[in-house]
Formats: structure tokens, C-alpha cells, sequence
């Protein structure tokens, strides 16, 4: 099974997230950076499978030079072949992203085979654009299904599954396939300190590629206006716990 | 539903304590204690968990510590957690992967038993029976200490603040930003302001006194006072590991004893079923306060830190190295945690010099926070912390040069390192040196001088130029290493021939102050024991002593005039001892402070032949009555106009010259000129404060003179009281009264031959002394003997230590034994004088 996982650098911020002074990026002064969660659960997702079938998980990311900082994360908890393509540090619109990584895709099967199967994360954690998996499966022409929260690996190719508000929707694909996955389809490992060590000597591809840009742009981020929040106390000890009760009735939890 | 209105605060308070971390709880849970009502608890963050390394830290005390007051209020404060019952016994070992580490876990055993801490030296086989996981084949040997302690500062903190809200009414305000510092800016003849409130985003209290408690902020908020904490917050790094099952069958929080691999300056923690690993081994990460973001901002809390792995891989692999299983181990947690670290690796208590009643309970760790609060709260409480001597912690102890982002960001660089490393007593600091530029320098260096700072002061401790003399007074090496490091027999072959010629020593790293005006020799009476008020031209050797009666400061004050006094003090001691002199002058005007230290260099002259070079260059009248023993003259030498100070440090007949800082190099050429046919050498400092000073039993302001001891006990009580009032004075003749139960003495070592039968040479001091069954000698009030200095002794030929023991064994001859790197040697009572010259023959010839 050769699996590819797209991965996005984005910033790890906290409760409040600050905006640059020309309001045209976050500000990640003091912020870390991680792999978009969605991603993270396709990468656990693609391990596991190659844990049971055997084979490889190529890792690709589009982003900065840092960038390699989470395709090394990859490495560390299972990954087998890396591949940055650098954007000199701006943000891509989604479809000079998607026309990139499509040309990167051919470019890695005419080298190395087909992937039987490539993975994005649902939407990504900064931009949740929800566009870059759709337009590269349309690009090569293959089927994808987002929103997946199950995969299973069958002899035709897999079974996907969905959750939706009123059930599960399942879908059959073929081989070679694309999905995007949802956060909650596994509990992504960590890594551990050997995974890590071993990281630092993975290899990692950089493939210089360009696309034209698309046709969206990002005018400007803004804060929303801080919602007030009022605070009522429903009272002291014991007292208090029958309008708890009126209150989680109200809110239909009970 | 009703908003609840925003809480405002008081409008006044007796204090305001800004940081709820486990110091803030602590300083206004002590102060409850004392009984302070009228309090104010102010925090940025939520509570419980305000977001600073109260929250995150590993959490452990180790209790042994080479210096005193850290091991002491570590020690304190595992104490309190102890009392609270918020704090387990783990036990801890440090391991030893290379020999030297070996030789500092024996000197450990030494710090452990002067301060009465249970250790014990571990085989690697017995390291592995408390540690099954450990990897025996990489260590040599560990240090175990039962008590060290895994506590919850977290509770603590809550606990002390729920003990000031009942006992004192302490009120709370989380979630409540400081905005701005209020200080009176009406200049004072002390040159002080003070502080007056603190405006909050809730509103403004005015305060009899504000404590900045704020850890790695404190920073900030100083600023606001127009001062400074000089302090930086730095990364530690640590990562969570886990789960591992032999982790999760303890069933604890910890099961095993916390391992602290020092020569990879790492440490494994276990944490339930996970292990902590933790590193002081990376490069200094420093981060400027006004960087640390919000708690809103903070993705983990604002002093967790993006962790940066690569700068903990090397450590992970020693790690694995030391315990294989944390190799499989899942990283489920790392940060990069902020701690604060000082120029000088003490923290930062006390009152701002510049800012009356502000106060800093700054730079503390969760391992002494609550020991350091109760330090604070004594401090404001009493004038002076009951609890230990503080003066290393004293954050009045900075000089100027020190109070700078570029110093502290430059030592922080340099000593991060030295966290969990072996340091010498003597270990001089690589850069931000020559702070100060002394009129010498040129000179010194050509001389080869071995320049040691002292604080932002460069003194030669010796010159290599004097390397003959170690050919011709037959003197070598030291055998030891550890012992001759930062150390040359030069410093000896300058001690003799100081001794058989003379030495000129520069000592222009004084500290020296001038009170003038209608009160002044009032108020210098207020400050010292001794009577000040003698006549012009007269200088007296006093102490200084806190409203307790134990020692602030020992030195000397010259009564330069009729309504002027110059104090003279150690360079160790400046930035205390202005401070202390300006926190108590009058502020009616009659007496004005002025510090000119740079206006005035100081240079020493001493020895059998010191007087006939002097005289070379002066028509004063140098015998003992045109020139006698303490007077204070003003004098010619090579036309330079100086004053001539008679008295001695070193044990030999001779002078301090106090001379323009201008004209300070055609003094020394003339002397060194002067000297070239009477053996006179340029000598370092390291006869000045130890060697002669040793054989002369002098005490020295922070070894043997702390605020735990008074005159009496350290043999300083003159026969007569004064009459005028001085601060401590009803303390001092309570002391009188009561009788010394110790005495400061002075003991010579029999026999410095160690077990593998070299010769050891003790210096630094801390040493424990022992009765001949080798127990610990503690007097009623809990002090434990132990060596204040030592050093050897040229003229003597023996090392000699100072300490002070118990009445009964203070009698000249007295058997005793001290250790020293874990073994012990012979030492024998000298008394409480000198062992050189007791009669002080040659200092009269």
C-alpha cells in the first residue's frame, strides 16, 4: 500500500489570537507551530493502515522552510518519505496549492508509483478552507470523500464512513482513491523519544514547484468584537443544587 | 439573569501583594501569620492557577545545597509544604557518570551533614535496588538523600491564602491586571522615593507597602516603578514520557526516588504512570518579560513555551542512555518552561533600594518559595528576616553595572549551564568583565594579573610576575586538582615576603561613603555600635547590627570632620550598606549622603618594611605617635595630597593610602620605586582577604559575621556601651547580659592527609566541624558549627578554619574534627584571636 498524507504547518494559538498590524496574517510572535489536527489524525490514519498491510506513507507539505519541523513530527511517529515544496513563507491560495501539490503527486508517481490512496485533513486549522483536497482529487481525476471518519482497506480498494447528523453514510472507492479525514477517526499516537531521535535523520525531498494564482484572496483577518459574558451565581452549597437542575433541564442535558 | 458587578478594590490597604503564585501566597500567608491585617492579593491570572511556574514546575526539593541559605530555606520550606501535608518524601539521587562528579557527591555529603541532612553514598548496585530501571553500567555511584520531596505548590499556595483570608481578612482579586506603580516623586535628602499604590484595572489602592511577587514578570512591574529586579526569564525544558507500566504499578504520584543525572543535567520525575524529563543541559533560552504572552494568548499557560526539540535531542539520547524504557516511551507533553534566573544565581528579596516599601519576593523557585515568603513577610514585619541571614538573597546587594538587561542576559548565558554543575567556590565568570575600570589596570596586566571579580570590581588575587617568589620561599602545587584550581602558589610567596618586606595591595574596590551635615555624627552614632563621635582624624572599627541585635554589616567610619563622617566598607557589602544608610538618615536635611567611592582609590602598604618605603616619599611622621594605630591623617606622598590611614587586615605594621582616583598611578609608581630596594612586591588581594587576614582571626561581613550572630558571640563586644542610641542597641545588651553560648574561634588542622594519603588544602568554608565521635555540634538556637572561612595559613604552615562552636569546646586546645570532601581531619582550637602574632607585636612595630 503506498499512501500519500498532506500535511499544513499551521500556528498552535491559544484562546486569543492576535492579528498582525496590516491584519493580513496571525501574529505567531509567541505561538508554536503543530500539523492542522485533522492532518494529524489522516497521518495516524495512514500508519496504522501500512501497520496492517504494509507499505509506505509519503508525507507533503506545502508551507514555509520551518515547515520541515512537521514533516520530522511525521517522521517520528511513522512516516516514511517526506516532500516539502516551499511557498517562501505566504500563504497560497487554495488553488495555486492544489495545482502545486497535483503536480507534485504526478511527479512523485511518475517516480515511485501510484499512491493508492491520499489523504488531506478535512479543512486546515488556520485557513479551513475546505478546498485544497477537493480540487486535487478533480485535478488527477480521482474520486474523494470528505468528512471521513472510518476507512477500511478492502480487496477492490475501501470503504470509507461517514458521519452525518442521522447516521453513518458509507461509501465503496476504488483504487486509487482520496479522502479527507476528520478529527475523531483515531487518537493520533506521540511521538515517542526514539521516534524522535531517529527523526531528526529522515530525508526530505524539497520539490520547487509554482502554480498561477487563483482567483481568491485574502483581503484582510479581523478579530470578532469580544462577546460580554455575564456570570450568574445560582447560588452557594447545598443550595444551589436545584436550580443547577432547572438549569441543565432547561438546556435539555438531562 | 443578573451580571454580577465587577469586584473594585479596596481603596487602601496596609499591602498589596501582586502574584498569586506559590511566593505571593506564601508572603501574605506569613504576614497573616505575623499578624498584618488589611491585605490585598492581586493576580493577572485565574485562580487557582495563575499560569506562572507555580503551575508547571517539576515540583521537588532537593534539600542539599553547598550555599547556606539556600540549602536552609530549601530545607524551610520543604518543611512548611511538610507541615501543610501537601508534599510526599520521594527520596532523590543524583548519579555520577565521570569521577570528578564523584568527588562533588562527596563534597555534597559534606554540605549534607553541615546542614544536618540525611545522605548516604550509593554503589551503582544500590542505586539500581531503588531504581530497577535504571542502567547501573553508566554511573559510578550516587548521592541519595531520603527527604528530598515532591510538593504541591498549587495547594500550598490556596492553603496559605485561605490562612490569610481567615486570619487576616485577605482579600483577592484574580483575573486583575497592575497596571501602574505610584511613587511619590518629592526628592529626598536620602535620594529615595516612595511607594505609594497600585493602579489596577479595577481600581486604585493606595498602600502602606506593595510586594512584587510576580516571578518571571516581576520585571515589568518594577518598571513601572521607574526600577529594576534583575532577573531573566529562561527556559527549562521538559517533557512528560509515558505511560510505562512499572510506572503505573506504584499507583502513586510517585513511587521511586527522583534521579537527577547531573553530568547530563537532566532529571527523571516519575509523575504517576509517566516520567518527567527534565533539563538544565540546553543552550540558555532567554526571553525579555514584555514577551510572554497573556494567558488568553498562551496556547498551554503564558510561562509554557513552545517546546523546541532540537534543543533536547542530545538530551533524550543520554536520557535513554540512563533508563532504556524511556526510549519507547511517548512524548505526550513538553514545554518549554520559564524559570527566572539572577546574575548571580540567588534570588531577589527584600525592599528596593530606590523605592521605600516596595518590595521584591522575586527569583524563587517553587523549591523555596515558601521558606523565601516567610523571609519577605519577616523582613517587613521585624526590619530583618528572624529566619536566616538573607544578605546573599538581598536584592539591595546589585550594583548599578548589574541592573542591566545586557548583564543579567550575559551571566544568564554563562551560568545556565552551571545549573547542575560542579562549581568551584572560586569559579570566576568569562565575561562582562572589568565593569569597572580601576586606575591600575594597565599596570596589573603587565604585572600578569590573576584579576577575580567581586561583583563588578576586578581585584588581583595575585600577579605572575611574582612567580620567583614561589622558587624562593620553596613552595609548590597543590596535589589535588580540585584544590588548586583557581588558586597559584604565587598568592603564598606574596603572603611571606609581605611578611619579611612588604606588599603594596590595591584595594580600590572599597565602597566609600560620606555623611556631612549638623546630624551626621549623630546619625553615624545611630548606626554603629561603637562611639563615632571621636576625634577628627580618628577612624573606628565598628559593627552595624539590624533592630535584632545580629550583625548588618562590619566596617569602618572616619570622623573626617566636625560634621563629617566617611564610611568605608567592602565592595561585597556596598550596594546593602548604602542602602542601609539611606534607608535610615534623617530626611530633615541635616545630614547629606554622598557615595565616592569613585572619586577615591585605596591603596594598602604593608610590611616589616612599609614604613621606611613610605617614608621615602612623605615627611609625615610615620612612628606610632606622629602616625598612631587607627588615626586618619592627612598626609603628602610623591606630592599627591592623601589620608593615611594606620591599621592592618593582613597581620603586619602598616597603611591604607586613600588617594585621588586622578592622581591614584603616581602613587603607585612611586611606591612600586620606592620599594624596588626593600622587597616590596605588587600583591594580590588573596593575602588582603584570606590568607593574612585568616592567621589575624579577622572576621569577614558575610562569613563569620551574619545576622544570626551578635558582637558578643563573635568576640567584637567592647568593654563599654555607648550612651547614644544606636539600632539594635537594647538587642546588643540583651546579648551582653545573656553571655555568648558560642564563640567565633579560630582552629588550626592537624593533619590534612586524606585516606589515599594527599595533602588537602580547605578553602570556601562550609564545612561542617564535628566533635571527635563526629557528630554535629548545634547550639540551643538550632546553629550548627561548620567553618565560616578557611585557608591556609603561610606563616602559620597549617590550614586554618574559623567557625563558631559552643562555649565548653571553645577553649584554646580543644580536639575537634572538621570534613572536608566527605572525610575527616583533625582540627584543634587555636581561640578566639589570631594564630599569627597573637600579642599584634609587629603591627606596633
Amino acid at each position: 500500500m503506498r499512501v500519500l498524507v498532506c500535511v499544513k504547518r499551521v500556528p498552535a494559538p491559544g484562546a486569543k489570537i492576535n492579528v498582525t498590524g496590516d491584519g493580513l496574517a496571525v501574529d505567531t510572535t509567541h505561538l508554536g507551530f503543530t500539523t492542522s489536527p485533522h492532518e494529524e489524525c489522516a497521518l495516524e490514519e495512514a500508519v496504522q493502515i501500512i501497520e496492517r498491510e504494509g507499505g509506505e506513507v509519503v508525507v507533503l507539505t506545502l508551507g514555509p522552510a520551518e515547515a520541515e519541523e512537521q514533516l520530522r513530527y511525521a517522521a517520528s511517529v511513522g512516516g516514511t518519505g517526506f516532500v516539502l515544496i516551499p511557498n517562501g513563507g505566504a500563504d497560497w491560495d487554495p488553488q495555486r496549492t492544489a495545482s502545486a501539490i497535483a503536480d507534485a503527486i504526478r511527479a512523485l508517481e511518475a517516480d515511485g508509483g501510484e499512491f493508492d490512496l491520499i489523504m488531506f485533513g478535512n479543512e486546515s486549522a488556520d485557513a479551513g478552507g475546505f478546498q485544497v483536497g477537493v480540487r486535487v482529487a478533480h485535478k488527477l481525476g480521482r474520486p474523494i470523500v470528505n468528512g471521513i471518519k472510518g476507512i477500511e482497506v478492502t480487496p477492490e480498494g475501501f470503504t470509507a464512513h461517514r458521519a452525518i447528523d442521522t447516521g453513518v453514510e458509507v461509501y465503496k472507492l476504488p483504487k486509487p482513491a482520496v479522502m479527507g479525514v476528520k478529527e475523531g477517526i483515531n487518537l493520533p499516537r506521540y511521538p515517542t523519544m526514539k521516534g524522535r531521535l531517529a527523526s531528526r535523520k529522515a530525508e526530505i525531498a524539497t520539490m520547487e514547484l509554482n502554480a498561477p494564482a487563483g482567483g481568491q484572496a485574502m483581503l484582510k483577518l479581523h478579530r470578532p468584537p469580544e462577546q460580554p459574558s455575564t456570570t450568574e451565581i445560582l447560588g452557594t452549597g447545598p443550595e444551589a443544587a436545584a436550580a443547577i437542575v432547572d438549569l441543565l433541564d432547561e438546556l435539555g442535558v438531562l | 439573569m443578573s451580571d454580577v458587578p465587577t469586584p473594585t478594590v479596596p481603596e487602601t490597604a496596609t499591602c498589596v501583594v501582586i502574584g498569586a503564585g506559590i511566593v505571593g501566597n506564601c508572603v501574605v500567608g506569613h504576614l497573616a501569620r505575623l499578624g498584618w491585617k488589611d491585605l490585598v492579593l492581586v493576580e493577572k491570572g485565574p485562580l487557582p492557577n495563575p499560569g506562572g511556574s507555580t503551575g508547571h514546575a517539576s515540583n521537588f526539593i532537593f534539600p542539599v545545597d553547598h550555599n547556606k541559605e539556600m540549602a536552609l530555606l530549601g530545607e524551610q520550606s520543604a518543611d512548611q509544604y511538610r507541615d501543610l501535608g501537601l508534599s510526599v518524601d520521594s527520596g532523590g539521587i543524583e548519579v555520577a557518570r565521570t569521577q570528578e562528579r564523584m568527588d562533588e557527591l562527596d563534597r555534597r555529603m559534606t554540605s549534607a551533614k553541615a546542614w544536618g541532612i540525611e545522605a548516604h553514598m550509593l554503589t551503582p548496585a544500590e542505586v539500581k535496588e531503588l531504581v530497577p530501571f535504571i542502567n547501573e553500567d553508566v554511573i559510578l555511584g550516587g548521592f541519595y538523600c531520603p527527604t528530598v520531596s515532591v510538593v504541591d505548590s498549587l495547594e500550598t499556595g490556596t492553603t496559605m491564602r485561605r490562612e490569610a483570608i481567615e486570619k487576616a481578612d485577605l482579600k483577592v482579586f484574580a483575573n486583575t491586571e497592575v497596571l501602574d506603580i505610584v511613587t511619590d516623586d518629592t526628592p529626598r535628602p536620602n535620594g529615595r522615593r516612595k511607594a505609594k499604590a497600585v493602579v489596577t484595572d479595577k481600581g486604585t489602592i493606595e498602600a502602606e507597602h506593595i510586594v512584587i511577587a510576580c516571578g518571571v514578570w516581576s520585571n515589568r512591574i518594577a518598571y513601572m516603578a521607574d526600577t529594576y529586579i534583575p532577573l531573566v526569564p529562561t527556559v527549562h525544558q521538559m517533557a512528560d514520557v509515558g505511560p510505562m507500566d512499572i510506572l503505573a504499578e506504584t499507583n502513586n504520584e510517585i513511587g521511586y526516588p527522583i534521579v537527577r543525572d547531573m553530568d547530563t543535567f537532566c532529571y527523571e520525575r516519575q509523575s504517576a504512570g509517566s516520567m518527567e524529563v527534565g533539563s538544565y543541559g540546553h543552550r540558555a533560552i532567554l526571553h525579555h518579560p514584555d514577551t510572554i504572552p497573556s494567558n488568553a494568548e498562551a496556547a498551554l499557560s503564558p510561562t509554557e513555551f513552545p517546546f523546541t526539540p532540537e534543543d533536547f535531542d542530545d538530551q533524550m539520547e543520554t536520557a535513554i542512555e540512563l533508563m532504556d524504557m524511556l526510549g519507547d516511551a511517548e512524548i505526550k507533553y513538553a514545554i518549554n518552561g520559564l524559570l527566572s534566573i539572577t546574575p548571580d544565581g540567588m534570588p531577589c528579596l527584600g525592599e528596593i533600594p530606590d523605592v521605600e516599601n516596595l518590595w521584591s519576593a522575586a527569583a524563587v523557585w517553587v523549591k523555596e518559595g515558601p521558606g523565601m515568603g516567610q523571609v519577605v513577610a519577616e523582613w517587613m514585619h521585624y526590619g530583618y528576616p528572624r529566619v536566616i541571614d538573607a544578605h546573599g538573597a538581598d536584592v539591595a546587594r546589585f550594583y548599578d553595572e548589574e541592573k542591566s538587561d545586557e548583564h543579567i542576559w550575559a551571566r544568564a548565558d554563562e551560568s545556565f549551564i552551571k545549573t547542575y554543575g560542579i562549581v568551584h567556590p572560586s569559579e570566576q565568570w568569562a565575561g562582562r568583565r572589568h565593569l569597572v575600570e580601576s586606575p591600575y589596570r594597565s599596570r596589573q596586566e603587565e604585572l600578569g594579573a590573576a584579576f577575580y571579580q567581586a561583583r563588578v570590581w576586578e581585584r588581583p588575587q595575585w600577579y605572575d610576575t611574582n612567580a620567583d617568589l614561589v622558587e624562593r620561599y620553596l613552595l609548590s602545587e597543590r596535589e589535588v586538582e580540585w584544590d588548586n584550581r583557581w588558586w597559584s602558589p604565587i598568592t603564598v610567596g606574596e603572603h611571606l615576603n609581605l611578611r619579611e618586606n612588604c606588599g603594596m595591595i590595591d584595594l580600590s574596590a572599597f565602597q566609600i561613603y560620606e555623611i556631612e551635615g549638623p546630624g551626621a555624627v549623630e546619625f553615624a552614632d545611630y548606626l554603629a555600635v561603637n562611639k563615632i563621635d571621636v576625634p577628627v582624624g580618628r577612624s573606628v572599627y565598628t559593627p552595624w547590627l539590624n533592630h535584632e541585635g545580629g550583625f548588618h554589616s562590619d566596617l569602618t567610619m572616619m570622623r573626617v570632620g566636625e560634621e563629617t563622617v566617611r564610611i568605608v566598607t567592602g565592595v561585597f557589602d556596598g550596594g546593602r550598606d548604602e542602602f542601609w544608610v539611606r534607608k535610615h538618615m534623617p530626611n530633615d536635611g541635616s545630614v547629606t549622603f554622598r557615595n565616592i567611592t569613585m572619586e577615591i582609590s585605596t591603596l594598602g602598604l604593608w610590611g616589616p618594611n612599609a614604613a621606611t618605603v613610605l617614608g621615602k616619599l612623605t615627611d609625615h611622621d610615620l612612628s606610632q605617635e606622629g602616625s598612631p594605630y587607627g588615626s586618619y591623617l592627612d598626609a603628602t606622598v610623591a606630592g599627591v595630597p592623601v589620608k593615611l590611614f594606620r591599621i592592618s587586615y593582613v597581620g603586619d605594621a602598616g597603611w591604607e593610602i586613600y588617594l585621588p582616583w586622578d592622581k591614584a598611578t603616581i602613587v603607585w609608581d612611586a611606591i612600586v620605586e620606592a620599594g624596588a630596594d626593600h622587597g616590596l612586591r605588587v600583591t594580590g588581594g588573596g593575602v588582603y582577604s584570606l590568607s593574612g587576614r585568616i592567621e589575624k582571626g579577622y572576621r569577614l561581613m558575610g562569613a563569620e559575621l551574619e545576622s544570626e550572630y551578635n558582637p558578643v558571640e563573635a568576640g567584637l563586644a567592647r568593654p563599654k556601651v555607648k550612651s547614644a542610641e544606636f539600632i539594635g542597641k537594647e538587642a546588643y545588651l540583651a546579648a551582653r547580659e545573656a553571655g555568648a553560648e558560642v564563640r567565633c574561634v579560630s582552629l588550626t588542622v592537624e593533619d590534612n592527609t586524606d585516606s589515599q594519603g594527599r595533602k588537602r588544602w580547605m578553602f570556601g568554608g562550609n564545612e561542617p566541624i564535628l566533635d571527635m565521635d563526629g557528630n554535629r555540634i548545634v547550639d540551643s538556637h538550632g546553629r550548627a558549627s561548620r567553618v565560616t572561612t578557611a585557608g591556609y595559613g603561610p606563616s602559620v604552615g597549617k590550614v586554618i578554619c574559623m567557625g563558631y562552636v559552643p562555649n565548653e569546646l571553645a577553649e584554646p586546645g580543644t580536639d575537634l574534627q572538621i570534613m572536608y570532601m566527605n572525610e575527616l581531619y583533625p582540627v584543634k582550637v587555636v581561640g578566639s584571636g589570631a594564630t599569627f602574632d597573637p600579642d599584634d607585636s609587629r603591627m606596633k612595630s
